[in-house]
């Protein structure tokens, strides 16, 4: 393995924080739920349905951010937040497939131990 | 979203039936569909190739974890590491998990498999545009195959 291709991994790694890891926190996954109802939402409201401080607030958009679970964009003086559903269908979709082939492994198990 | 995945399935056999199918490397690659080199030892790197025809140059590594006699099995390893320009062993693993218990019909196993999230959401989607129509196809040779020889 080279030099090159391991830094690409780490780079892979250190720019895209896992999608699970992301959706492993509660108040994120609350943000995300607020946020995948279509509305792009800014900081302040995104803070006003919650206990947190502004700052933690921005702090958890930031991680689903890095994770490109969100995405911002400037509007004015605001920063509006919108939901993007893409890295949670391939989580999905990769876990679907993994989920399958244990499937198909432990139906060829059943039929190895019961012959 | 949840980061692991869990199977339940009864067996109409033994425990010890079902931990020898496991456990013994020869028995695990006859229904895994791998050649491995040796015997699974705890603490290990157990190595081999699948045997999947169009697969065969995929290499198959795991790190054997636990053998708790006739109730746990469980290995780490590198779920689709089908790239072999990729260096995986950089990656954390998942760790795999077969865990037994009799009933009265025979043994119900429960397997899960945890740590995605750990990988690289990038190779997940790669891992995904790399299997999709490919394995399907596979599975659906390799079902075949069971069903005429059960």
């Amino acid at each position: 393995m080279s030099h090159k291709g391991r830094s690409g991994i780490a780079t892979i790694r250190k720019a895209q924080a896992s999608v699970f890891a992301a959706l492993g926190d509660e108040t994120r996954l609350s943000l995300v739920a607020q946020l995948s109802v279509g509305q792009p939402c800014s900081i302040s409201r995104l803070t006003g349905g919650s206990k947190l401080t502004r700052q933690a607030i921005t702090k958890h958009l930031r991680v689903l951010e890095s994770a490109g679970i969100v995405h911002g964009a400037h509007a004015g003086r605001e920063k509006l937040f919108v939901f993007d559903p893409r890295p949670m269908e391939e989580s999905k979709k990769y876990l679907d497939l993994v989920s399958e082939q244990w499937d198909r492994a432990l139906a060829r198990l059943k039929s190895f131990v019961e012959d | 979203m949840s980061d692991r995945i869990e199977k339940r399935i009864e067996l109409k056999a033994p425990v010890s039936r079902v931990w020898r199918a496991l456990t013994d490397h020869l028995e695990f690659g006859e229904w895994f569909r791998v050649k491995l080199d040796g015997p699974f030892v705890p603490g290990q790197v157990s190595r081999g190739y699948i045997t999947y025809p169009g697969y065969e140059h995929v290499r198959w590594e795991a790190v054997v974890q636990k053998m708790e006699a006739e109730r746990l099995f469980s290995f780490t390893w590198h779920p689709y590491s089908v790239d072999p320009k990729t260096d995986y062993s950089k990656e954390t693993p998942t760790l795999v998990e077969f865990k037994l218990e009799k009933t009265a019909g025979g043994t119900l196993l429960l397997l899960t498999e945890s740590g995605f999230d750990t990988i690289p959401s990038g190779r997940r989607l790669e891992a995904f545009r790399r299997n999709d129509g490919g394995w399907t196809e596979q599975m659906k040779n390799i079902e075949n195959h069971v069903a005429q020889r059960p």
